[in-house]
């Protein structure tokens, strides 16, 4: 608690303090602001005076053109739909199913040892490269498009989750013991809670993999989405459709993970690892 | 007497890749209800394994325990356990941390929580039922911890060095609370430390270890002037200083031939 016998000096040093610190963060705002202008007036001019390939670079106005006709032609909002419940889909599967996993591992200590080796492998594959068997296996569509981003994301998961069962002090699973609980209880009253904080940063990091896997998925056999949009500029030798919706990709993906951030600061008040 | 914890023959050996490793070896140890017993002795004499035979949590490999003439075979509800530092849940708060007993009985209710509150109010934790672990200091941490060990109502308290993370005023203070706690509700308490004088200050019998494997060496029983006493006013007794005298002595004594690979 701030001192309050003589507030007068001490506020006037409060003040000063913000005052400063609004100064920075303003600073900082017109300094990305500018990069950002700067980045734009370069590109326009470096393809404008034949710098660089028109072809292959295109150029803010023309992409600024290009999205505001798919915008007013109403095309986009359904490719960004399908491509955002795919990757939330994605991301959310994959997450849940590596925890239930690194659960299922914690509770049978023998099959986590014999799939150890298994894991790895598995860990260290480009799962992407399981897509042409999913899009047989699942027919070409969402649900294959879904499991590649799942393939993804689940086995990271389990591990960096598995790792964090593991590494909880045993004396919390003592406290629980002590008063008869069993095992489900353990794990439901100190392990999961104890987990929680990992598994939230797992679901961050899975809204990027999954990005990965959905957009690569939609590559390989989509009829709509941000991936096959790129497939089809690329096919038609369209790259400022290709660069248009890597810009559109940029923005959501970055909602995306500011309103799983957002969730992360919501779910656990006044929660505090020692 | 009535004997509450008896521990006949005991010897445990704790088992891994490098061989079998006798950790206590043939102890034999009464424990009569409402007596405050302390066990102390060097790192490596097997205190806390001892603890942990008594609350049930791993069982001998020699031996018995027995609660009230009962062998024990895995926790049991008369029995409670203080833990080196409190290990509340930092994601529940202080009141729900406290009722964890009753929630892993499945005996959570309202009466249970008014319980819990008038506990924590005796405690001098009122103000604090919606708090969370974070927010409070050590002392007040531990006297929180000590609510959710009684909150079912044992009838012997195991502590293992429970004041050993804390500042010496509040350690100090925490030594009246659980005394007066324990002398009130006639608890049968048996406390692991390797501080001598808090052995000697809280306890009517003292059990001096040896370490490697872990046996009795000798029991020392304290005189009444001081078993009377509240702790902190206990080491103002005339009879404190020959006490503790002769504890660091029995401490110190050498082991005969076993001397040189002792520690």
């Amino acid at each position: 608690m701030p001192d309050r016998r003589d507030t007068g000096w001490m506020r006037e040093l409060e003040r000063r303090y913000r005052a400063k610190a609004a100064r920075v963060s303003l600073l900082v705002g017109i300094l990305q602001a500018v990069l950002l202008a700067a980045f734009l007036v370069l590109w326009e001019a470096a393809v404008r005076y034949g710098w660089l390939d028109e072809l292959l670079f295109s150029h803010p106005t023309k992409i600024a053109r290009t999205l505001a006709d798919l915008a007013a032609s109403g095309t986009l909002l359904p490719h960004v739909m399908t491509t955002v419940i795919e990757t939330t889909a994605g991301f959310v599967l994959g997450t849940l199913g590596g925890t239930l996993l690194a659960a299922l591992l914690w509770w049978f200590p023998v099959a986590a040892r014999v799939l150890d080796p298994y894991l790895v492998v598995l860990n260290s594959l480009p799962k992407v490269a399981l897509g042409p068997i999913f899009i047989v296996g699942f027919g070409p569509g969402y649900l294959a498009i879904i499991m590649t981003a799942v393939a993804v994301t689940i086995i990271i998961t389990t591990l960096t989750i598995y790792g964090r069962f593991r590494e909880i002090d045993a004396n919390y699973l003592k406290v629980v013991r002590l008063f008869g609980g069993t095992r489900w209880q353990v794990f439901r009253l100190a392990v999961l809670p104890a987990s929680l904080p990992t598994i939230v940063s797992a679901l961050k990091v899975n809204v990027g993999l999954s990005w990965v896997g959905v957009i690569v998925g939609e590559f390989l056999t989509a009829k709509r989405g941000l991936g096959y949009l790129i497939i089809y500029g690329f096919q038609v030798f369209n790259f400022t459709l290709v660069l248009s919706s890597l810009i559109v990709i940029g923005v959501v993906a970055a909602l995306m993970y500011g309103l799983v951030s957002l969730v992360e600061a919501r779910m656990s008040p006044g929660y505090r690892v020692r | 007497m009535d004997v509450m914890l008896r521990l006949s023959g005991v010897s445990h050996a704790y088992v891994g890749p490098a061989g079998a490793l006798l950790a206590v070896d043939g102890l034999n140890l009464d424990v009569a209800t409402g007596e405050f017993v302390s066990l102390v002795g060097p790192s490596g004499c097997g205190k806390t394994t001892i603890l942990n035979l008594m609350a049930g949590l791993i069982r001998p490999s020699r031996g018995r325990v027995e609660i009230a003439g009962e062998a024990v075979t895995g926790p049991d509800p008369r029995i409670g356990y203080m833990l080196q530092q409190d290990y509340l849940f930092p994601w529940r708060n202080i009141r729900d941390n406290a009722l964890i007993g009753f929630e892993i009985a499945g005996e959570r209710s309202p009466e249970a929580e008014r319980r819990i509150d008038r506990l924590l109010a005796e405690f001098g934790l009122a103000g604090t039922a919606r708090r969370y672990p974070h927010e409070l200091s050590g002392g007040m941490r531990q006297r929180a911890a000590l609510v959710r060990t009684l909150a079912r109502e044992p009838e012997v308290l195991l502590l293992d060095e429970p004041f050993s993370s804390l500042d010496l005023l509040i350690r100090l203070q925490l030594e009246d609370l659980v005394w007066e706690t324990v002398r009130r509700r006639g608890v049968t308490a048996v406390l692991v430390t390797h501080d001598l004088e808090e052995a000697a200050a809280m306890s009517d019998r003292v059990v001096i270890l040896e370490a490697s494997p872990g046996r009795i060496r000798s029991v020392l029983d304290v005189p009444a002037s001081i078993r009377t006493r509240l702790p902190s006013e206990a080491r103002w007794d005339p009879d404190f200083g020959p006490l503790f005298q002769r504890l660091r002595s029995l401490i110190r004594e050498p082991e005969g031939g076993n001397a040189g690979h002792a520690g």
